[in-house]
């Protein structure tokens, strides 16, 4: 049985990570590099990195750290943040990425999706989804969910899976920030509506957010967070531990 | 020193940073003269069994690597890498491999699909059937890497370790100096680790 996934997000600007760090014991909180292993030999399944660079020399800066994340982390590793064309897939799977994910770059360019897969093979294209609740049904939002692009959620995700999207990430706007768990309805929607792995974002706060998701959405294979992982709130040594005592397959 | 076969396919690199740090060294090589100067040999690759067949077959890499392994070099072939040591793949198709290990490459075929999607893509557990230097540093129940939809069949006497996915898939497979996972252990965090330096440590049978 494949264990439930736990993945922590870091987002990176100009190759430093942004949002707040809470690890006392950690000399460089901001360096993507030293926390990637520490996240590594906590037992995290896979890492994302999430570049919300917006120049050039921030980008290249952020090659750099993957570079040097990639030597010393030998789990998973995600990308996904100014993907754009093949480009940009080619240039973080050289320096270490394993899996790309794209977001707005799929919605401006839908065709995106099925060339990377054809390249690089669906093991390696995710399909990030910002989705939001517009008047009742699922709309998938644009601009780091700023921007409503009108796009029927489950549609598009469906498209993507088809295209060759081999993995969703599905972050609700919703419950993002809020904490109180998952959004159990959207993630069970999108279970419905595809069959490649699908990765719960958007509303932990606790370990028993986790828990609910896993148990009430056996379709979702994977959850991820990012603050509660980085201050502590959750240890994913302990999340994992509370996963298996209730029945949940979990690597420990 | 290791020579990692490189045909084209799959990214090489996350598998020579992991050999570099767990100190061994190795060379990335298209070159079928270098597989002869190197102690050991890994066969890597991802994509799909009949193209990565062809590429070996056209750039002479594979008759190499059989006659290498054939010598008594040890081999250590990862997902398709280690797909590719069998007789014959069905991925679109019918598709001649490399021959070194009996047994076929097929599809999985899982008894439910909304349960068990494929590709298999995440951690699974291993079920260690045999005894093997391969798992020196790996205890029965321990964790792996997998992305992968086929699996080695009718290959029982060589298969070393299973991984349950509503049927026992073929994890491991081994005959005298030829190993495979079809999990990669350069992903797999200290376990995969531990698997790497057990074949970087395994002697050859000249």
């Amino acid at each position: 049985m494949l264990a439930k996934r736990i993945i922590p997000c870091l987002d990176v600007r100009d190759g430093r990570v942004v949002k707040g760090i809470n690890f006392k014991d950690l000399n460089d909180v901001s360096s993507p590099v030293e926390l990637a292993a520490r996240y590594s030999d906590g037992g995290a399944d896979e890492l994302v990195f999430y570049d919300i660079t917006a120049s050039a020399e921030g980008r290249r800066l952020f090659t750099d750290i993957l570079r040097e994340t990639a030597e010393r982390v030998f789990i998973p590793l995600t990308v996904g943040g100014g993907i754009n064309d093949l480009g940009d897939f080619d240039r973080v799977l050289k320096c270490g990425a394993d899996k790309v994910s794209v977001n707005s770059g799929a919605i401006r360019d839908p065709s995106l999706i099925g060339a990377a897969a054809k390249r690089y093979g669906s093991q390696c294209v995710v399909l990030s989804a910002d989705v939001k609740r517009v008047k009742g049904s699922f709309h998938i939002f644009a601009k780091g969910g700023r921007t409503d692009t009108g796009i029927p959620a489950i549609d598009w995700i469906r498209r993507a899976a088809e295209s060759g999207a081999g993995e969703i990430v599905v972050n609700s706007i919703d419950t993002d920030g809020v904490k109180q768990g998952f959004d159990l309805e959207m993630l069970n929607a999108v279970c419905e509506a595809v069959s490649v792995p699908v990765v719960a974002s958007g509303g932990a706060g606790k370990i028993e957010d986790f828990l609910e998701l896993f148990q009430k959405i056996p379709g979702v294979d994977a959850g991820l967070a990012a603050s509660i992982f980085h201050f502590g709130t959750v240890e994913i040594g302990e999340l994992k531990r509370r996963l298996l005592e209730n029945g949940i397959p979990a690597r420990l | 020193m290791i020579a990692i076969v490189d045909y084209g396919l799959g990214n090489l690199f996350s598998l020579q940073r992991s050999l570099r740090y767990i100190g061994q060294e190795s060379v990335i090589t298209a070159d079928p003269s270098a597989l002869e100067q190197a102690e050991k040999i890994i066969l890597p690759g991802v994509g799909a069994f009949g193209d990565a067949a062809e590429r070996l077959q056209k750039t002479g890499l594979g008759q190499a690597v059989v006659a290498q392994a054939e010598a008594g070099k040890p081999l250590l072939g990862i997902c398709l890498g280690m797909q590719l040591l069998f007789e014959k793949g069905y991925e679109f198709g019918e598709h001649e491999g490399l021959g070194l290990i009996p047994g076929t490459v097929e599809e999985i075929v899982v008894p439910d699909r909304r349960r068990y999607k494929l590709p298999q893509m995440g951690w699974n557990s291993l079920r260690l059937l045999k005894k093997h230097p391969l798992f020196a540093g790996v205890k029965e129940g321990d964790y792996v890497y997998f992305v992968h939809s086929f699996h080695g069949c009718r290959c029982e006497d060589s298969v070393i370790a299973v991984t349950d996915y509503g049927i026992p898939v073929t994890a491991a497979a081994a005959r005298d100096n030829v190993w495979g996972t079809q999990f990669h252990p350069e992903k797999s965090g200290p376990v995969g680790l531990a698997i790497l330096q057990a074949f970087a440590e395994q002697e050859g049978t000249p």
